[in-house]
This record gives structure tokens, C-alpha cells and sequence, in this order.
């Protein structure tokens, strides 16, 4: 320290250390960074010893035996005589799909609820902010029991749809609400499928060109092309076509009840609707205010030059409004987003088999593993939410303030 | 100066870390009270009376264990475990010992460092299904749904069971004995599979007990038992041993109803005499008082009476002894001397 200061009238005194302003925060944050490398010192060391004293090492070489057990909704194929390692993968697909699932709905919920909210009308406002406060004054699990609970509890079991069951499948007999969850059809990808597919993706990207040609012309020339028509049509025109000149190519097996449960088609188990709907609900409350701070933050004059200028009120919305509120909303959400992932930890609660209960329940628990696996749960949470802030962040550089 | 107080208030952590292990009964007279992990609710086994008081099968052995440490069978703070949290909590210290319906595995005993000090139950895995699903065997179960407990020992023999025999199945995994309960009898799942002990507890507890049937295949061996830590070997023997005292109590006809008698003045078998401690000095070969054999027979009956009062076959769990049976009866219960 005595020889870091270039001043030379003073001679250096070690109280300055404490008692000059140029010194006291170097002093402060060197005494805090030695505490805190002593405490971190401190929890490994007390690790260490703890794990000597019940004679357990520390190794990560369980990750490579056999699992053993079973897991019911695998996005990839698994079975007991894989690794522990490929069951934690399981179970890691299986959280980012509830966690996608429930962003994205939670999403489309909260904007609605947000701006409802907002309604003139007393009726709708009142309703949402009822919405509102009942979802986020409430515990999170509680909502995902209670959801499981009438999934379970109030549909029919697969053997009622059976004749005289009293139980009917929905929608021509495609659909199945069940106790064991939501059976779907499921597309079956027949020869010449994949060009249906790829048409499909073309003119998704022709609706991008479209939007931005027209965007394009209507600064130059001031001419409005009906854009959402025309993207309507190319949604669905051209794969249709496609689809019709390929003789169908893609159809679609129907669920069936077999011996004990229906057979084929797509099973949606309850454990991942109960804690989707649950986790979008909750989430969505918070997005709601979050959207809603938003649009206020926005003056009340702008509202009114827009309508002086004439612009409907949806046009105001989206051109006025809405791009100033995003400034305002993007940076929550994105935490909402965090906190939406990380509560799919409770998955647990319901038997949905995310990597909490994969790595972080049964792996843990038939190796004795604790502290490897927490490690490695607690890495994943961490680097899966370090990626999703920094896709936010992106988007939010994008829609933020440009500064000229 | 700072610093070698730190580092030496450091060493007495890591001192005292090491040391914890190893004097659990010390810690269990200082605390007066025994912590005994235990079965959140499985009728028979661990499941609180009208009153409010914990009763049972595996209860009443943690009774005796807090007979022999502290001398009162009362002295226990039952705390409830999942199948997954048992054993880190055993482990961590949270619990003195662990009496939850738990497989003696050979994993469990060396590489997660526990102990398991004998076996008061002789159990194997089951199937239930309900009797008007027309399945007679478990073979037959191909494509059924499977509530099944997670983290348990019955969760891999089941994976086992299925991929041996080349049929499938879809486990729904649940928590606790009672969340397998209600999902199986909502119909969420149509076989439930755990240990038969446990499927005839729960049966026990159903409106319907009539229209279940459990299957006749057991597909495993499961011998429950007491657990300790790995490592306090004094407190391992007085664990291990107050088991075998409640076995051979019950083999040498020794009752709550006549300990006090036997233990007035020596008998003529020189067996029960050392068991009672009116004849040598077993007692303090474990640290305890010499009669400690005589207040657990006293608080808690012998082997069999507990077992009949809990989950024999007057009581609505309704379980044959079987296997449990000593082994003079053609069962696998069986005492070490004690000599």
C-alpha cells in the first residue's frame, strides 16, 4: 500500500488507510474480498472435512453407470439400461419444453390480461384485476396442485370411454381428455411429406419478405398493401397446395383405446399440463403488471396526438404505444422468464419428471451423490438462465432507445 | 492475530465436524430426546393414532431405541422423511436413525456410507390392481400405467421386472405413500406397486379393501430395517442390538406381561438371565444401565407383540408372519446369542 501513493508532501501514514477518502474504499473492498475468500475457503474446507469424516470422495464417474429406472415422457429414447448422464438429459429436455411451453403462454396471457386491465370498461378491467391478484397473491404450488387435482379428479378414466363408459372423446373422436392426460392425434410423415413441410417454412419466410417490402414501399410512396390478408394467404395456400398435389402425404393416427390405455396418437401427460397451466397462469400475472406499468409509462399526451393526428385507437396501440412501452417492459420480463424456468423446478410436486426429479431426485438418491448432483443442478439453472437473459438482451438492444 | 484466531476457530469447526459422527448417543442423552426419521403415514408401520400420537410397527422400534438411550419411550421427535430425502437426512445428521420401511441393499450399506443394523421386516414387492381389471398375473400387465414411489428400491426393480419379462409399461412417479394412494385409486394409474407390507397397509385404509386384489408375484426381495450412520459403531450396536433384544425376547417368552417378574430374580435359563441383566453385565458393555432389555420389553412388548398389535392378522393391515416368524416357527427371525 505505502508505496502505491504518489503524493509527495504528505508522507504516507498507515491510519490514512481508514481515514483518507482516497484510500478508505481500496481498504474496505480489500478487507471484504479477503472475508469472502476466507468464507468460500471456509464452506469448501468444512465440505471437504465433512465428506472425510463419512468417508464418502468426490466424483462425477456416476454419471456413467446405469441408470435403472424408468422415465415416462422422453423427447429422446431412454430406457433403465441407460446412463445416469442420458437420464439427466431426459429430464433436462424435458424441463426447457415446460419452460418454453410456459414462456411462450405466459406470454400471450399476460399481454392480454395487461392491456385488459387497462379496458375502459369496468366489467373487463375488474375481472382482470381480479385475475391478477388472486394468481400472484398465491404460492405458485399451490396452483400447480390445484390444477393437477382436477385433472386427476374431475376427467374420466381411459376405461369410461369404453361403450356405456359415459365418457366421449372430443373433437370427430380425435381428441381423449383424461385422469392420465390429453391424448392427441399424431402426424404421421409419409412419403413426400418433407416438401409439404419445406413450402410451409418458405412461405413463412415470403411473409417476413412481404412485411418488410411493404414497410419499404409505404415510406417511399405512402401506398398500404393489406398485409395481414395477404400473409394469411401465404400461411396457408401454398403447403395446402402442396400438400393436395402430393396425395396427402401427411396423416394423422388417431388415439385409440388399447388394453389398460388409449394407444397411438400423442399423450400429454396431466404432470406437464398441470405444471404448464400452472406456471403460465402464476407467471402471467406478473407479465400483466409488468405490460401494464409499461403502457402508462407511456405520457397520455402521446394518445391524444395520435388520435388528434386520427389514428384508430389499435393503431396507436401498435405504432405509438407499444414501441415505447417495450423499452419499459422487456428488462422485467426477461426476470419473469428466469423465474418461470427456474419454479419448473417444482415439478417435482406432480411427478413431472424435469431434470430436478431425474438428476436432482432419483439419480441423487440411488447413488448418494448429493453434492455432485446439486452441483450440476445448480450449474444447469445457471447457465440455461445466463442464456436466456442474453437472447433478451439481444432483443432488448434492438428495441430500446436508439440514440442518434 | 485476527487471522490465527480465525484459522484456529477453523481447525475446533473442522475438529468438531469430524468428531459429531461418532458420539450420537451422547448427543441423543444432552438433547434428552431421540430423533427418528420415519414413514410419513403408512398405516401399521408409522401413522398417528386418534390422539395425535405416532403408532405403529416401525414407531414402536424407535420407541425401544429411546427406551435404551434415554429411558422413556415417549423421549422421540418422529421426523417424516419421502423415500428421496431419507437418507441425505440420515446422513446429514438431521436424524439419530432411520426406521422407514428401508431395503437392505448392498449399494445403500457401502457407498452411501450407512449402516443397516438387522432386519425387522422380511418383505418383497407387490403389485395391486383393482379386481375387475381381470389381470391375474403380473405378466399380464403389459402396457399398464404404474404408480410407483420415487427413489425407492421397488422404482428399479420394477424396471427390472418389466425389461426381464419384455413387457412395457408407463410409471408415474409420486412422492409419498398417500399421493400413490389417490392417484391410484382415482384411477390415474391402474396397478400400485411397493412392498406388500405396504400395498396390504394401504388396502387397509381403502373404502373398498374388498375389490383389490394384490397380485401373487413378489418380485424382489426386500428386507426393511433400522439404519444408522456409517462410522459410530457404538451407537450402530445399540441399535443393532435393541433389535435383537425385541426378537429374542419374543423367542425365550419373555412379554411386557412377565418382563418385571423374569427380571425380579434369575431364572433357570441362564439365556434370558443375561438379556434381563440379572446375570452378567451386557448392559454395560453398550453404555447403557443393565436392565435396559427389561424397560424396552416393559415400554414396548416383545417382536411379536408388536407385531400383532400392529399389523398382525387381528389388525386391519391383516399380515401373516411368514417369513417374520422366528425361525424355531420355520422363519427367517433370528437373534445372535447373547452371551
Amino acid at each position: 500500500m505505502a508505496d502505491t501513493t504518489e503524493m509527495p508532501q504528505d508522507k504516507f501514514r498507515l491510519s490514512q488507510l481508514l481515514y483518507d477518502a482516497r484510500y478508505r474504499s481500496m481498504t474496505i473492498q480489500v478487507v471484504a474480498a479477503m472475508l469472502l475468500m476466507l468464507s468460500l475457503a471456509w464452506l469448501v474446507d468444512n465440505t471437504i472435512q465433512n465428506l472425510a469424516a463419512l468417508g464418502k470422495d468426490f466424483s462425477f464417474s456416476f454419471l456413467g453407470t446405469t441408470a435403472g429406472y424408468d422415465i415416462n415422457q422422453q423427447l429422446i429414447p431412454f430406457t433403465s439400461q441407460d446412463t445416469h448422464a442420458r437420464a439427466a438429459l431426459v429430464g433436462i429436455l424435458n424441463t426447457l419444453l415446460v419452460a418454453f411451453l410456459g414462456c411462450v403462454l405466459a406470454t400471450v396471457i399476460g399481454v392480454l390480461a395487461g392491456v385488459l386491465r387497462l379496458s375502459k370498461n369496468f366489467v373487463v378491467s375488474g375481472i382482470m384485476t381480479v385475475y391478477v391478484e388472486a394468481m400472484r397473491n398465491t404460492p405458485l404450488l399451490i396452483w400447480i396442485l390445484i390444477v393437477f387435482a382436477v385433472m386427476t379428479e374431475a376427467t374420466p378414466q381411459p376405461r369410461d370411454f369404453r361403450e356405456g363408459g359415459g365418457a366421449e372423446m372430443i373433437l370427430w373422436d380425435s381428441v381423449a381428455i383424461s385422469n392420465r392426460g390429453v391424448f392427441i392425434p399424431k402426424p404421421l410423415w409419409g412419403e413426400g411429406s418433407g416438401l409439404v413441410v419445406a413450402v410451409f417454412l418458405l412461405s413463412v419466410g415470403a411473409i417476413f419478405a412481404l412485411r418488410h417490402f411493404a414497410r419499404k414501399r409505404q415510406e417511399q410512396t405512402g401506398a398500404q398493401l393489406p398485409v395481414f390478408r395477404l400473409s394469411l394467404a401465404l400461411f396457408f395456400l401454398p403447403a395446402l397446395l402442396t400438400y393436395f398435389v402430393m396425395g396427402g402425404p401427411i396423416t394423422l393416427e388417431l388415439p385409440e383405446l388399447g388394453g389398460f390405455n388409449f394407444d397411438g396418437g400423442i399423450q400429454i401427460r396431466n404432470s406437464l399440463i398441470a405444471l404448464w397451466l400452472a406456471l403460465s397462469l402464476y407467471t402471467s400475472a406478473f407479465i400483466a403488471e409488468i405490460v401494464r406499468s409499461g403502457i402508462l409509462s407511456v405520457s397520455r399526451g402521446q394518445t391524444e396526438a395520435s388520435f388528434a393526428l386520427g389514428m384508430q385507437p389499435n393503431r396507436t396501440m401498435q405504432l405509438v404505444i407499444l414501441p415505447q412501452a417495450l423499452r419499459v417492459i422487456i428488462p422485467p420480463l426477461i426476470s419473469q422468464f428466469l423465474n418461470l424456468t427456474k419454479n419448473s423446478s417444482l415439478a417435482l410436486a406432480v411427478g413431472y419428471m424435469d431434470v430436478r426429479s431425474t438428476l436432482g431426485g432419483i439419480t441423487i438418491n440411488q447413488t448418494g451423490r448429493e453434492i455432485e448432483g446439486i452441483l450440476l443442478l445448480g450449474s444447469f439453472y445457471l447457465i440455461v438462465s445466463l442464456i436466456i437473459s442474453s437472447f433478451m438482451n439481444l432483443y432488448n438492444s434492438s428495441v430500446k432507445l436508439k440514440e442518434r | 492475530m485476527k487471522k490465527s484466531i480465525f484459522l484456529g476457530t477453523l481447525a475446533v469447526a473442522g475438529l468438531a465436524a469430524g468428531l459429531a459422527s461418532a458420539q450420537t448417543l451422547a448427543e441423543v442423552q444432552a438433547r434428552g430426546t431421540l430423533k427418528c426419521g420415519s414413514n410419513e403415514g403408512l398405516a401399521g408401520f408409522a401413522a398417528p393414532d386418534a390422539n395425535g400420537n405416532m403408532q405403529g410397527f416401525d414407531v414402536s422400534l424407535c420407541r425401544a431405541i429411546a427406551v435404551a438411550a434415554l429411558g422413556d419411550a415417549q423421549a422421540v421427535e418422529f421426523v417424516p422423511l419421502t423415500s428421496q430425502t431419507r437418507f441425505t437426512a440420515l446422513a446429514a445428521g438431521e436424524v439419530d436413525v432411520l426406521v422407514r420401511n428401508s431395503t437392505w441393499t448392498f449399494s445403500r450399506d457401502t457407498d452411501l456410507k450407512l449402516d443397516f443394523k438387522g432386519v425387522n421386516y422380511y418383505d418383497g414387492q407387490g403389485f395391486m390392481v383393482r379386481s375387475d381389471l381381470g389381470v391375474s398375473s403380473a405378466r399380464d400387465l403389459d402396457g399398464a400405467t404404474v404408480c410407483i414411489q420415487t427413489g425407492t428400491t421397488t422404482e428399479l426393480n420394477l424396471a427390472d421386472f418389466f425389461r426381464v419379462n419384455n413387457i412395457s409399461y408407463e410409471p408415474v412417479p409420486v412422492q409419498t405413500n398417500a399421493e400413490g394412494q389417490q392417484q391410484y385409486l382415482a384411477g390415474a394409474c391402474d396397478v400400485y406397486t411397493t412392498d406388500v407390507s405396504g400395498l396390504a397397509a394401504t388396502r387397509a385404509t381403502f373404502e373398498d379393501a374388498a375389490s383389490h386384489i394384490i397380485l401373487p408375484e413378489i418380485v424382489s426381495k426386500e428386507p426393511l430395517g433400522p439404519v444408522v450412520r456409517h462410522g459410530d459403531n457404538d451407537w450402530g450396536d445399540i441399535v443393532g442390538w435393541t433389535l435383537n433384544a425385541l426378537i429374542a425376547a419374543e423367542e425365550y417368552g419373555v412379554t411386557s406381561a412377565n418382563v418385571r417378574e423374569l427380571a425380579a430374580a434369575p431364572t433357570d435359563n441362564p439365556e434370558i438371565n443375561r438379556l434381563l441383566g440379572t446375570e452378567g453385565e451386557l448392559g454395560a458393555m453398550l453404555g447403557l444401565p443393565n436392565d435396559w432389555a427389561v424397560n424396552i420389553i416393559a415400554a414396548v412388548g416383545n417382536y411379536g407383540e408388536i407385531f400383532e398389535a400392529h399389523i398382525g392378522e387381528n389388525t386391519s393391515v391383516g399380515l401373516a408372519r411368514g417369513l417374520n416368524a422366528q425361525w424355531t416357527d420355520g422363519g427367517l427371525m433370528y437373534a445372535p446369542p447373547f452371551r
